[in-house]
């Protein structure tokens, strides 16, 4: 659990509260709830979310030595398996927490947004189990690249609502979403996705995602007898990033990297509103978005970008102001994969460890093969930041989520590219047509 | 400070657009044509990109707007292109007023829009915990810096924003985003008595619609009466059925004097204040 002052709202000069005034209230008493039940443990809440965590959500998890990949790259590496977590993906420990939070709140319906949907379908099963009402807010692009979540969102009686407007992504939901809940705040709670919004939630989603690196760390000092050199974890928003990175951040000794996504390319079409890609923190300047003053990828008017990434959980133009704050305390340092390199990372990890990753958590270890230096299938390694070509000898990669619910993108998107090892996928056009 | 002076004598009537909704030069037009019926300020919003305090009206009109081509750098340029003779007020997010400029901060931003001749703020996800830097600049400048109280505003908030407004505030009427409804919410007359024994003029909005909703609020208190999707209800329907410029003007105008009649009723009907 964090030790920070739980009522500053800062980390340095991000976070804070930005929000129109009727959603204050509300976010003062979210303020209050999370001190006395998260920081304090009052009515024993917190007792009941790990108890939940374990029974429900099936933690811990593993810590897996990666056999073939530890070869490949010639150190060890490690896999924290949030995939094998109930839902497939980091996000119910979030979802659980807050959904929990807002029952001893008082709170009878809950609104959530979603990318990728896998914060909407952990929210979803969170509500279901827990007995709330829920709605999930989600743009049209990504219900049409991330079906499978939907189906999942609505099979535990969600309802969930299409953003049309701009371009139908993350950006777009939050907004949509922060609209309901300047309606309804008396009766509900919004359950923000990542470690981004107004204070408390970036203190609040990263406590509830600590419990990835409190086990991680623990898991590593029993497995190997000491700390790891590295922690590397992909970076949208924030969530597993600051949950992988939160028990670590005191341990000077560990490398902490956040993997954004490089899209397409780090060049920016102002003219157009689009950046390429969602590397906020690499690229981005400091604005204010969605309740909190952040890294943004925005244009010089401050009008915000369009982000693009081949995954849907990563494409987002904003980050967690926590993790802003430790890239320029220098603590955590941001490095970028373009959509290529990430999909051949996702057919990698599939292919020599038998574990599908989704699209983001790819983008993590298309980093790992950008600076291990053993690339020797395809292009070859080209170490992008000097200062990791020594990554260590030690690595925690977080496998923030399983990639089933990417199939269908992936296979869409490795046919348009020249992947030496993608699989031959012809016999999908032999039986079938060519869908999943 | 400035914006008081136009609550001294009537109700004001305080219409929003969109600047560039559906494009600059009929924008020109319609805010022209608030004016000719009667606004005595008119906040005129500034397109930022995630309006998320704004209805689906009101965030139509900012997509139209922004897809026109609409920047800051044009913002100004519209501002001084305006032939209006009426107080404006520039309403926006924040992050548009702290990007401006060379230095980091909203002093460049209100130092162009005082050269303009922009005489407030409202900046709606800026609470006035957040507020110092720019209340400042204001300050410098001598412009206003107008608050939104919600009905959710109490205690320690409304104290807060008490000691920063200036101008007038803005009672927002109910809960919720921006848009017009058709009745007027029973949350009005006790947001106002939370804001009664502030010394600057009480404005409402959310929700007014007609003449009607304008006479009651007056006449239940209100200093003047803020009004932005009804009227950007007739801009999104030109533009539906493709009607000309000047159709849409006429009935703007018919629109803003209706509403300015229904305050100056709605004065009519207030009690004589008591005298000492």
């Amino acid at each position: 659990m964090s030790t920070d002052d739980a009522h500053d709202p800062k980390f340095g000069e991000y976070g804070g509260q930005y929000v129109p005034e009727a959603l204050m209230p509300a976010i003062e008493e979210l303020a209050d709830a999370y001190e006395r039940y998260v920081l304090h443990n009052e009515d024993g809440f917190m007792d009941e979310f790990r108890d939940r965590l374990a029974d429900f959500g099936g933690r811990p998890t593993p810590l897996q030595y990666a056999e073939q990949l530890s070869e490949r790259y010639d150190r060890d590496v490690y896999l924290k398996r949030e995939d094998l977590l109930h839902g497939g993906a980091h996000k119910l420990n979030n979802a659980l927490g807050q959904v929990l939070l807002a029952k001893y709140m008082g709170k009878e319906r809950i609104i959530a947004e979603t990318g990728a949907g896998q914060h909407g379908t952990a929210t979803a099963m969170a509500a279901a189990h827990l007995d709330m009402p829920c709605e999930i807010y989600m743009g049209e692009t990504d219900i049409a690249r991330q079906r499978p979540n939907v189906f999942r969102m609505k099979i535990n009686g969600a309802d969930v609502n299409p953003v049309t407007v701009g371009r139908g992504t993350l950006k777009e939901a939050i907004s949509e979403t922060m609209r309901d809940w300047a309606t309804t705040v008396e009766n509900t709670h919004y359950v923000i996705g990542s470690v981004v919004g107004p204070h408390p939630f970036p203190k609040m989603v990263r406590d509830f995602q600590s419990v990835i690196s409190e086990e991680a760390r623990e898991q590593a000092i029993e497995q190997t007898g000491g700390l790891p050199d590295a922690v590397l974890a992909c970076a949208g928003g924030g969530s597993n990033t600051m949950g992988a990175f939160a028990e670590f951040v005191d341990d000077e000794s560990v490398d902490l990297v956040a993997v954004e996504a490089g899209g397409s390319s780090l060049t920016v079409d102002e003219a157009e509103g689009v950046a390429p890609n969602s590397a906020t923190l690499s690229t981005g300047d400091e604005g204010v978005l969605h309740g909190a003053r952040t890294k943004l990828l925005q244009d010089s008017d401050g009008q915000i970008m369009e982000s693009h990434s081949v995954s849907a959980g990563l494409d987002y133009a904003g980050v967690g102001p926590e993790l802003a704050h430790l890239v320029d305390e220098g603590r955590v340092t941001p490095v970028n994969v373009d959509d290529d390199r990430a999909l051949e990372a996702f057919h990698r990890l599939s292919q020599d460890e038998g574990v599908i990753p989704a699209l983001e958590t790819a983008h993590a270890f298309g980093y790992l093969e950008s600076v291990a230096g053993t690339a020797t299938d395809g292009r070859a390694a080209e170490p992008r930041d000097e200062n990791y070509e020594e990554l260590g000898d030690t690595l925690v990669v977080n496998v923030s989520g399983r990639g089933d619910k990417d199939l269908e993108t992936v296979v869409e998107e490795t046919s348009k590219r020249d992947l030496d090892i993608a699989p031959d996928m012809s016999i999908l056009n032999r039986f079938g047509g060519g869908g999943l | 400070m400035g914006l008081e002076r136009v609550f001294d004598d009537e109700p004001a009537f305080i219409p929003y657009l969109a600047a560039g909704d559906p494009d600059y030069e009929t924008s020109l037009e319609y805010v022209e044509a608030l004016a000719a019926g009667g606004a005595d300020v008119i906040e005129l919003g500034l397109p930022f990109s995630e309006p998320i305090a704004e209805g689906t009206t009101i965030q139509s009109a900012i997509v139209r707007a922004l897809d026109a081509g609409m920047t800051v750098e044009r913002y100004f340029e519209f501002v001084s292109d305006l032939d209006v003779d009426v107080p404006l007020v520039c309403m926006t997010y924040y992050n548009l007023v702290y990007q401006y400029g060379d230095e980091a901060g909203p002093r460049p931003f209100v130092e162009r829009a005082a050269a303009e001749g922009i005489e407030g703020f409202v900046v709606v996800d800026l609470p006035a915990e957040e507020a110092g830097p720019l209340r400042e600049a204001c300050d410098e400048f001598g412009l206003d810096l107008v608050f939104i109280v919600a009905p959710t505003t109490t205690g320690d908030r409304l104290d807060r924003m008490r000691e920063q407004v200036s101008g007038y505030v803005y009672v927002q009427s109910r809960l919720g985003v921006t848009g017009a409804r058709d009745d007027v919410d029973d949350a009005t007359e006790e947001s106002l008595a939370r804001v009664a024994d502030w010394d600057v003029p009480k404005a409402v909005g959310f929700g007014i619609k007609t003449g009607d909703h304008a006479e009651r609020i007056v006449a239940a208190g209100a200093d003047g009466i803020i009004v932005g999707s009804a009227l950007v209800d007739i801009v999104a329907e030109g533009e539906e059925n493709d009607d000309p410029a000047d159709a849409v003007a006429d009935r703007l105008e018919e629109k803003a004097r209706e509403l300015k009649e229904g305050a100056l009723r709605g004065a009519g009907e207030r009690p004589e204040p008591e005298r000492p």
